[in-house]
Protein backbone atom coordinates (compact mmCIF):
# COMPACT_ATOMS: atom_id res chain seq x y z
CA UNK A 1 0.00 0.00 0.00
CA UNK A 2 1.52 3.35 -1.04
CA UNK A 3 1.66 6.34 1.28
CA UNK A 4 -0.85 8.20 -0.89
CA UNK A 5 -3.37 5.39 -0.55
CA UNK A 6 -2.70 5.32 3.17
CA UNK A 7 -3.41 9.04 3.44
CA UNK A 8 -6.60 8.77 1.43
CA UNK A 9 -7.79 5.84 3.54
CA UNK A 10 -7.05 7.69 6.77
CA UNK A 11 -7.94 11.19 5.65
CA UNK A 12 -10.75 11.65 8.14
CA UNK A 13 -8.54 10.69 11.04
CA UNK A 14 -5.71 12.90 9.73
CA UNK A 15 -8.04 15.88 9.49
CA UNK A 16 -9.44 15.20 12.93
CA UNK A 17 -5.99 14.94 14.53
CA UNK A 18 -4.80 18.06 12.68
CA UNK A 19 -7.76 19.93 14.14
CA UNK A 20 -6.88 18.71 17.62
CA UNK A 21 -3.32 19.76 17.00
CA UNK A 22 -4.38 23.23 15.92
CA UNK A 23 -6.59 23.60 18.97
CA UNK A 24 -3.73 22.64 21.29
CA UNK A 25 -1.40 25.14 19.62
CA UNK A 26 -4.03 27.84 19.22
CA UNK A 27 -5.22 27.76 22.81
CA UNK A 28 -1.77 27.57 24.35
CA UNK A 29 -0.45 30.37 22.12
CA UNK A 30 -3.41 32.59 22.98
CA UNK A 31 -2.78 32.14 26.69
CA UNK A 32 0.96 32.61 26.22
CA UNK A 33 0.35 35.89 24.37
CA UNK A 34 -2.06 37.14 27.03
CA UNK A 35 0.47 36.37 29.76
CA UNK A 36 3.76 36.87 27.94
CA UNK A 37 3.27 40.29 26.34
CA UNK A 38 2.13 41.98 29.57
CA UNK A 39 5.02 40.30 31.42
CA UNK A 40 7.45 41.53 28.76
CA UNK A 41 6.06 45.06 29.16
CA UNK A 42 6.16 44.78 32.96
CA UNK A 43 9.87 44.06 33.02
CA UNK A 44 10.60 47.14 30.90
CA UNK A 45 8.85 49.19 33.62
CA UNK A 46 10.04 47.32 36.71
CA UNK A 47 13.67 46.37 36.15
CA UNK A 48 13.84 44.37 39.39
CA UNK A 49 11.29 41.89 37.98
CA UNK A 50 13.43 41.30 34.91
CA UNK A 51 15.72 38.62 36.35
CA UNK A 52 13.09 36.47 38.05
CA UNK A 53 10.68 36.60 35.10
CA UNK A 54 13.25 35.88 32.38
CA UNK A 55 14.93 33.38 34.69
CA UNK A 56 11.71 31.44 35.18
CA UNK A 57 10.91 31.39 31.46
CA UNK A 58 14.46 30.31 30.73
CA UNK A 59 14.37 27.44 33.20
CA UNK A 60 11.06 26.19 31.80
CA UNK A 61 12.59 26.22 28.33
CA UNK A 62 15.44 23.97 29.45
CA UNK A 63 13.16 21.20 30.78
CA UNK A 64 12.84 18.44 28.15
CA UNK A 65 9.30 18.55 26.82
CA UNK A 66 8.44 14.95 27.63
CA UNK A 67 9.63 15.50 31.20
CA UNK A 68 7.58 18.69 31.54
CA UNK A 69 4.44 16.84 30.45
CA UNK A 70 5.30 14.14 32.98
CA UNK A 71 5.92 16.62 35.80
CA UNK A 72 2.56 18.29 35.24
CA UNK A 73 0.43 15.13 35.38
CA UNK A 74 0.32 14.79 39.20
CA UNK A 75 -0.28 18.52 39.82
CA UNK A 76 -3.92 19.25 40.78
CA UNK A 77 -6.03 21.59 38.60
CA UNK A 78 -3.43 22.10 35.86
CA UNK A 79 -2.33 18.48 35.58
CA UNK A 80 -3.85 15.11 34.84
CA UNK A 81 -4.12 13.09 31.67
CA UNK A 82 -5.36 14.93 28.59
CA UNK A 83 -5.41 18.16 26.65
CA UNK A 84 -5.47 20.48 29.65
CA UNK A 85 -2.03 19.42 30.84
CA UNK A 86 -0.69 19.66 27.31
CA UNK A 87 -2.00 23.21 26.94
CA UNK A 88 -0.36 24.25 30.21
CA UNK A 89 2.97 22.79 29.12
CA UNK A 90 2.80 24.32 25.63
CA UNK A 91 1.92 27.70 27.15
CA UNK A 92 4.94 27.53 29.43
CA UNK A 93 7.17 26.69 26.47
CA UNK A 94 5.89 29.58 24.39
CA UNK A 95 6.47 32.14 27.13
CA UNK A 96 10.21 32.66 26.78
CA UNK A 97 10.37 33.82 23.15
CA UNK A 98 7.35 36.04 23.67
CA UNK A 99 8.50 37.68 26.90
CA UNK A 100 12.06 38.05 25.71
CA UNK A 101 11.14 39.58 22.36
CA UNK A 102 8.57 41.93 23.87
CA UNK A 103 11.22 43.15 26.29
CA UNK A 104 13.97 43.35 23.66
CA UNK A 105 11.69 45.07 21.16
CA UNK A 106 10.68 47.80 23.58
CA UNK A 107 14.20 48.28 24.90
CA UNK A 108 15.51 48.67 21.35
CA UNK A 109 13.43 51.81 20.81
CA UNK A 110 15.81 54.76 20.39
CA UNK A 111 16.22 56.42 23.83
CA UNK A 112 16.01 59.83 22.13
CA UNK A 113 12.54 58.94 20.89
CA UNK A 114 11.43 57.98 24.39
CA UNK A 115 13.07 61.09 25.85
CA UNK A 116 11.30 63.31 23.31
CA UNK A 117 7.97 61.63 24.00
CA UNK A 118 8.29 62.05 27.75
CA UNK A 119 9.57 65.60 27.40
CA UNK A 120 6.55 66.57 25.37
CA UNK A 121 4.22 65.33 28.06
CA UNK A 122 3.15 61.88 26.90
CA UNK A 123 1.94 59.66 29.69
CA UNK A 124 3.60 56.29 30.13
CA UNK A 125 0.54 54.62 28.62
CA UNK A 126 0.57 56.89 25.56
CA UNK A 127 4.26 56.30 25.11
CA UNK A 128 3.73 52.54 25.34
CA UNK A 129 0.78 52.23 22.97
CA UNK A 130 1.61 54.97 20.46
CA UNK A 131 5.37 54.63 20.31
CA UNK A 132 7.01 51.67 22.00
CA UNK A 133 4.65 48.85 21.04
CA UNK A 134 4.27 49.93 17.38
CA UNK A 135 8.03 50.23 17.04
CA UNK A 136 8.62 46.91 18.84
CA UNK A 137 5.92 45.10 16.86
CA UNK A 138 8.30 43.52 14.36
CA UNK A 139 10.47 42.02 17.07
CA UNK A 140 7.47 40.87 19.11
CA UNK A 141 5.91 39.16 16.08
CA UNK A 142 9.21 37.45 15.33
CA UNK A 143 9.06 36.00 18.86
CA UNK A 144 5.46 34.89 18.40
CA UNK A 145 6.46 33.20 15.16
CA UNK A 146 9.30 31.28 16.78
CA UNK A 147 7.06 30.30 19.72
CA UNK A 148 4.28 29.05 17.43
CA UNK A 149 6.56 26.97 15.25
CA UNK A 150 8.20 25.40 18.33
CA UNK A 151 4.77 24.80 19.75
CA UNK A 152 3.58 22.90 16.65
CA UNK A 153 6.55 20.57 17.06
CA UNK A 154 6.29 20.09 20.81
CA UNK A 155 2.53 19.50 20.56
CA UNK A 156 3.23 16.17 18.81
CA UNK A 157 4.64 14.93 22.12
CA UNK A 158 1.38 15.80 23.88
CA UNK A 159 -0.04 12.58 22.49
CA UNK A 160 2.12 10.78 25.05
CA UNK A 161 -0.15 12.05 27.84
CA UNK A 162 -3.35 11.44 25.92
CA UNK A 163 -3.87 14.95 24.64
CA UNK A 164 -4.42 13.88 21.03
CA UNK A 165 -3.08 15.73 18.02
CA UNK A 166 -0.84 14.53 15.21
CA UNK A 167 1.50 12.94 17.72
CA UNK A 168 -1.02 10.10 18.00
CA UNK A 169 0.08 8.81 14.57
CA UNK A 170 3.72 9.25 15.42
CA UNK A 171 3.57 7.35 18.70
CA UNK A 172 1.44 4.63 17.13
CA UNK A 173 3.91 4.39 14.23
CA UNK A 174 6.87 4.15 16.58
CA UNK A 175 5.17 1.43 18.60
CA UNK A 176 4.23 -0.54 15.49
CA UNK A 177 7.51 0.20 13.65
CA UNK A 178 5.39 1.59 10.81
CA UNK A 179 7.03 4.43 8.90
CA UNK A 180 3.88 5.33 7.02
CA UNK A 181 2.08 5.96 10.30
CA UNK A 182 4.94 8.10 11.56
CA UNK A 183 4.93 10.09 8.31
CA UNK A 184 1.17 10.52 8.49
CA UNK A 185 1.72 12.44 11.73
CA UNK A 186 5.03 14.10 10.95
CA UNK A 187 4.24 15.43 7.48
CA UNK A 188 1.05 17.32 8.38
CA UNK A 189 2.83 18.68 11.50
CA UNK A 190 5.73 19.92 9.39
CA UNK A 191 3.36 21.41 6.82
CA UNK A 192 1.42 23.10 9.59
CA UNK A 193 4.61 24.63 10.96
CA UNK A 194 5.62 25.89 7.51
CA UNK A 195 2.22 27.41 6.76
CA UNK A 196 2.11 29.14 10.15
CA UNK A 197 5.67 30.37 9.76
CA UNK A 198 4.91 31.79 6.33
CA UNK A 199 1.64 33.41 7.42
CA UNK A 200 3.09 35.04 10.52
CA UNK A 201 6.10 36.17 8.48
CA UNK A 202 3.74 37.84 6.03
CA UNK A 203 1.81 39.53 8.83
CA UNK A 204 5.08 40.64 10.38
CA UNK A 205 6.20 42.31 7.17
CA UNK A 206 2.89 44.05 6.61
CA UNK A 207 2.28 45.30 10.14
CA UNK A 208 5.75 46.57 10.89
CA UNK A 209 5.91 50.35 10.50
CA UNK A 210 8.07 51.73 7.74
CA UNK A 211 11.20 53.00 9.40
CA UNK A 212 14.81 53.15 8.48
CA UNK A 213 15.65 50.78 11.30
CA UNK A 214 13.51 48.05 9.82
CA UNK A 215 15.07 48.37 6.42
CA UNK A 216 18.46 47.89 7.92
CA UNK A 217 17.29 44.78 9.74
CA UNK A 218 15.72 43.27 6.64
CA UNK B 1 0.28 92.52 36.90
CA UNK B 2 2.26 90.10 39.02
CA UNK B 3 1.79 87.62 36.21
CA UNK B 4 3.68 89.90 33.82
CA UNK B 5 6.56 90.60 36.15
CA UNK B 6 7.15 87.10 37.33
CA UNK B 7 10.12 85.34 35.81
CA UNK B 8 9.25 82.47 33.47
CA UNK B 9 11.54 80.11 35.38
CA UNK B 10 13.22 80.53 38.75
CA UNK B 11 15.91 78.40 40.33
CA UNK B 12 16.23 78.75 44.09
CA UNK B 13 19.39 77.15 45.45
CA UNK B 14 18.84 73.99 43.42
CA UNK B 15 21.04 70.94 43.84
CA UNK B 16 20.51 67.66 42.03
CA UNK B 17 22.39 64.57 43.12
CA UNK B 18 22.61 61.23 41.41
CA UNK B 19 23.94 58.48 43.69
CA UNK B 20 25.27 61.14 46.07
CA UNK B 21 27.25 62.81 43.30
CA UNK B 22 26.01 66.35 42.65
CA UNK B 23 25.36 66.98 38.95
CA UNK B 24 24.35 70.57 39.62
CA UNK B 25 24.84 72.47 42.87
CA UNK B 26 23.27 75.58 44.38
CA UNK B 27 21.84 76.98 41.19
CA UNK B 28 20.07 80.28 41.71
CA UNK B 29 18.94 82.30 38.70
CA UNK B 30 15.87 83.56 36.86
CA UNK B 31 14.87 83.23 33.25
CA UNK B 32 13.13 86.39 32.09
CA UNK B 33 10.09 86.32 29.88
CA UNK B 34 10.90 86.54 26.18
CA UNK B 35 14.66 86.17 26.55
CA UNK B 36 17.01 83.55 25.15
CA UNK B 37 19.06 82.38 28.08
CA UNK B 38 21.97 80.34 26.80
CA UNK B 39 23.58 77.90 29.19
CA UNK B 40 27.14 77.53 28.00
CA UNK B 41 29.59 74.98 29.31
CA UNK B 42 31.70 71.98 28.44
CA UNK B 43 30.31 68.45 28.36
CA UNK B 44 29.36 67.25 31.84
CA UNK B 45 29.03 70.74 33.30
CA UNK B 46 25.37 70.17 34.19
CA UNK B 47 23.64 72.05 31.36
CA UNK B 48 21.36 69.23 30.29
CA UNK B 49 20.56 68.37 33.91
CA UNK B 50 19.52 71.99 34.43
CA UNK B 51 17.14 71.80 31.47
CA UNK B 52 15.62 68.55 32.68
CA UNK B 53 14.98 70.13 36.06
CA UNK B 54 12.75 72.69 34.31
CA UNK B 55 10.39 70.21 32.61
CA UNK B 56 10.66 67.86 35.57
CA UNK B 57 12.29 65.00 33.76
CA UNK B 58 14.31 65.40 36.97
CA UNK B 59 13.20 66.74 40.34
CA UNK B 60 15.63 68.74 42.49
CA UNK B 61 17.26 66.95 45.42
CA UNK B 62 17.41 70.27 47.25
CA UNK B 63 15.96 73.68 46.55
CA UNK B 64 13.14 74.55 44.22
CA UNK B 65 12.58 75.15 40.53
CA UNK B 66 9.56 77.30 39.72
CA UNK B 67 7.86 77.55 36.38
CA UNK B 68 5.38 80.40 36.12
CA UNK B 69 5.62 80.83 39.86
CA UNK B 70 4.73 77.24 40.78
CA UNK B 71 7.31 74.71 41.95
CA UNK B 72 7.80 71.96 39.36
CA UNK B 73 7.08 69.32 41.98
CA UNK B 74 3.64 70.88 42.51
CA UNK B 75 2.83 70.79 38.80
CA UNK B 76 1.17 67.80 37.22
CA UNK B 77 4.24 66.73 35.19
CA UNK B 78 2.16 66.00 32.09
CA UNK B 79 0.49 69.44 32.16
CA UNK B 80 3.83 71.10 32.81
CA UNK B 81 5.59 69.38 29.90
CA UNK B 82 2.82 70.11 27.45
CA UNK B 83 3.32 73.81 28.19
CA UNK B 84 7.03 73.55 27.47
CA UNK B 85 8.52 72.91 24.04
CA UNK B 86 11.47 70.52 24.13
CA UNK B 87 14.07 70.12 21.41
CA UNK B 88 17.02 67.74 21.74
CA UNK B 89 20.10 67.21 19.63
CA UNK B 90 19.07 63.73 18.48
CA UNK B 91 15.65 65.25 17.62
CA UNK B 92 13.83 62.06 18.63
CA UNK B 93 11.19 62.17 15.90
CA UNK B 94 8.87 59.16 15.95
CA UNK B 95 10.15 57.06 13.04
CA UNK B 96 6.74 55.49 12.38
CA UNK B 97 4.89 58.83 12.23
CA UNK B 98 4.81 61.11 9.19
CA UNK B 99 6.17 64.65 9.56
CA UNK B 100 2.60 65.87 9.93
CA UNK B 101 1.78 63.47 12.78
CA UNK B 102 5.08 64.19 14.49
CA UNK B 103 4.49 67.91 14.50
CA UNK B 104 0.84 67.50 15.48
CA UNK B 105 1.64 65.22 18.42
CA UNK B 106 1.04 67.52 21.38
CA UNK B 107 -2.05 69.24 19.90
CA UNK B 108 -3.48 65.77 19.21
CA UNK B 109 -2.72 64.63 22.76
CA UNK B 110 -4.41 67.82 23.93
CA UNK B 111 -7.52 66.76 22.02
CA UNK B 112 -7.62 69.43 19.33
CA UNK B 113 -9.95 68.90 16.35
CA UNK B 114 -8.07 67.11 13.52
CA UNK B 115 -8.82 70.02 11.18
CA UNK B 116 -7.30 72.52 13.61
CA UNK B 117 -4.24 70.30 14.18
CA UNK B 118 -3.71 70.11 10.43
CA UNK B 119 -3.94 73.88 9.98
CA UNK B 120 -1.53 74.45 12.80
CA UNK B 121 0.94 71.85 11.54
CA UNK B 122 0.93 73.28 8.03
CA UNK B 123 1.44 76.80 9.33
CA UNK B 124 4.41 75.64 11.43
CA UNK B 125 5.96 73.66 8.60
CA UNK B 126 5.83 76.80 6.47
CA UNK B 127 7.40 78.77 9.32
CA UNK B 128 10.36 76.40 9.54
CA UNK B 129 10.80 76.41 5.77
CA UNK B 130 9.38 72.99 4.91
CA UNK B 131 6.50 73.41 2.42
CA UNK B 132 3.75 71.09 3.74
CA UNK B 133 2.72 69.96 0.24
CA UNK B 134 6.18 68.50 -0.09
CA UNK B 135 6.99 67.40 3.45
CA UNK B 136 3.83 66.68 5.45
CA UNK B 137 3.59 63.06 4.37
CA UNK B 138 7.24 62.13 4.48
CA UNK B 139 8.73 59.93 7.17
CA UNK B 140 11.70 61.09 9.27
CA UNK B 141 14.11 58.74 7.50
CA UNK B 142 13.33 60.53 4.25
CA UNK B 143 14.68 63.84 5.60
CA UNK B 144 18.15 65.32 5.91
CA UNK B 145 19.60 66.13 9.33
CA UNK B 146 18.75 69.81 9.00
CA UNK B 147 15.20 69.08 7.85
CA UNK B 148 14.72 66.70 10.77
CA UNK B 149 15.78 69.36 13.23
CA UNK B 150 13.38 71.83 11.58
CA UNK B 151 10.61 69.30 12.16
CA UNK B 152 11.84 68.97 15.75
CA UNK B 153 11.51 72.73 16.27
CA UNK B 154 8.09 72.80 14.62
CA UNK B 155 6.95 69.96 16.87
CA UNK B 156 8.13 71.82 19.96
CA UNK B 157 6.20 74.92 18.88
CA UNK B 158 3.04 73.01 17.95
CA UNK B 159 0.89 73.68 21.00
CA UNK B 160 2.22 77.25 21.20
CA UNK B 161 4.07 76.78 24.50
CA UNK B 162 5.32 79.99 26.14
CA UNK B 163 8.63 78.34 27.02
CA UNK B 164 11.09 76.38 24.87
CA UNK B 165 13.93 74.19 26.14
CA UNK B 166 16.58 73.42 23.57
CA UNK B 167 19.39 71.00 24.26
CA UNK B 168 22.16 71.52 21.69
CA UNK B 169 19.56 71.44 18.95
CA UNK B 170 21.97 72.31 16.17
CA UNK B 171 24.97 70.39 17.52
CA UNK B 172 24.77 67.49 15.07
CA UNK B 173 24.38 69.62 11.95
CA UNK B 174 27.09 70.51 9.48
CA UNK B 175 28.54 74.01 10.09
CA UNK B 176 26.74 75.70 7.19
CA UNK B 177 23.34 74.23 8.06
CA UNK B 178 23.99 75.09 11.69
CA UNK B 179 24.58 78.78 10.97
CA UNK B 180 21.52 78.85 8.73
CA UNK B 181 19.38 77.29 11.47
CA UNK B 182 20.76 79.68 14.10
CA UNK B 183 19.88 82.69 11.96
CA UNK B 184 16.39 81.43 11.22
CA UNK B 185 15.77 80.36 14.78
CA UNK B 186 16.78 83.81 16.00
CA UNK B 187 14.26 85.31 13.62
CA UNK B 188 11.42 82.95 14.68
CA UNK B 189 12.12 83.67 18.30
CA UNK B 190 12.00 87.44 17.73
CA UNK B 191 8.73 87.04 15.87
CA UNK B 192 7.06 84.66 18.35
CA UNK B 193 8.47 86.16 21.54
CA UNK B 194 9.01 82.80 23.24
CA UNK B 195 11.10 82.41 26.35
CA UNK B 196 13.98 80.09 25.48
CA UNK B 197 16.52 78.24 27.57
CA UNK B 198 19.18 77.05 25.16
CA UNK B 199 22.04 74.70 25.98
CA UNK B 200 25.24 74.68 23.95
CA UNK B 201 28.99 74.26 24.20
CA UNK B 202 29.54 76.47 21.18
CA UNK B 203 30.63 79.95 22.23
CA UNK B 204 29.85 81.45 18.81
CA UNK B 205 26.32 80.07 18.94
CA UNK B 206 25.94 81.45 22.47
CA UNK B 207 27.14 84.93 21.49
CA UNK B 208 24.92 85.00 18.43
CA UNK B 209 21.67 83.85 20.05
CA UNK B 210 21.80 84.84 23.70
CA UNK B 211 20.04 87.65 25.50
CA UNK B 212 22.11 86.45 28.42
CA UNK B 213 24.74 83.77 28.76
CA UNK B 214 24.95 81.58 31.83
CA UNK B 215 28.31 79.88 32.07
CA UNK B 216 28.29 76.49 33.78
CA UNK B 217 31.27 74.68 35.16
CA UNK B 218 31.23 71.47 37.21
CA UNK B 219 27.57 71.82 38.07
CA UNK B 220 27.75 75.47 39.08
CA UNK B 221 26.61 78.62 37.40
CA UNK B 222 29.80 80.68 37.48
CA UNK B 223 28.81 83.65 35.37
CA UNK B 224 25.55 85.16 34.15
CA UNK B 225 25.31 88.22 31.93
CA UNK B 226 24.78 89.65 28.47
CA UNK B 227 27.14 88.59 25.68
CA UNK B 228 28.99 91.91 26.03
CA UNK B 229 29.45 91.39 29.75
CA UNK B 230 30.55 87.83 29.06
CA UNK B 231 33.25 88.95 26.65
CA UNK B 232 34.59 91.33 29.31
CA UNK B 233 34.58 88.69 32.03
CA UNK B 234 37.88 87.99 33.69
CA UNK B 235 36.89 84.58 35.06
CA UNK B 236 39.25 81.85 33.84
CA UNK B 237 36.33 79.58 32.79
CA UNK B 238 34.95 82.39 30.65
CA UNK B 239 38.36 83.33 29.27
CA UNK B 240 38.88 79.71 28.23
CA UNK B 241 35.75 79.87 26.08
CA UNK B 242 36.65 83.26 24.67
CA UNK B 243 40.02 81.82 23.64
CA UNK B 244 38.12 79.42 21.35
CA UNK B 245 37.01 82.41 19.31
CA UNK B 246 40.64 83.13 18.52
CA UNK B 247 41.41 79.55 17.52
CA UNK B 248 41.05 80.47 13.85
CA UNK B 249 44.56 81.05 12.45
CA UNK B 250 45.02 84.76 11.86
CA UNK B 251 46.40 86.20 8.64
CA UNK B 252 49.73 86.74 10.36
CA UNK B 253 50.12 83.13 11.24
CA UNK B 254 49.13 81.94 7.82
CA UNK B 255 51.74 84.17 6.19
CA UNK B 256 54.32 83.10 8.78
CA UNK B 257 53.71 79.49 7.86
CA UNK B 258 54.18 80.30 4.21
CA UNK B 259 57.52 81.95 4.94
CA UNK B 260 58.94 79.15 7.00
Amino acid sequence: MSFIEFVIRHQREIIHLTEEHLILVGLSMSIALLVGIPLGILITRQPRWRKPVLGFANVVQTIPSLALFGFLIPIPFVGGIGARTAIVALTLYALLPIIRNTYAGIMSVDPAVRQAGLGMGMTDRQLLFQVELPLALGVILAGVRVATVISVGVATIAAAIGAGGLGVFIFRGVAMVDNQLILAGALPAALLALVIDFTLGWIERHLTPRTEARREMA
Amino acid sequence: MAEENRAAVEFHDVTYRLNDRPLVSHLTFHVRRGEILVLLGRSGSGKTTTLKLINRLLAPTEGEVRVEGTATVDWDPIRLRRRIGYVIQEVGLFPHFTVERNVGLVPTLEGWEPERVRDRVHRLLRLVGLPPEQFAHRYPHELSGGQRQRVGVARALAADPPLLLMDEPFGALDPLTRVEMQREFHEWQQRLGKTVVFVTHDIQEALFLASRIGLMDEGRLVELGTPTEFLRSSRPEARAFIQCLRAVPSDDRLSEEKLS
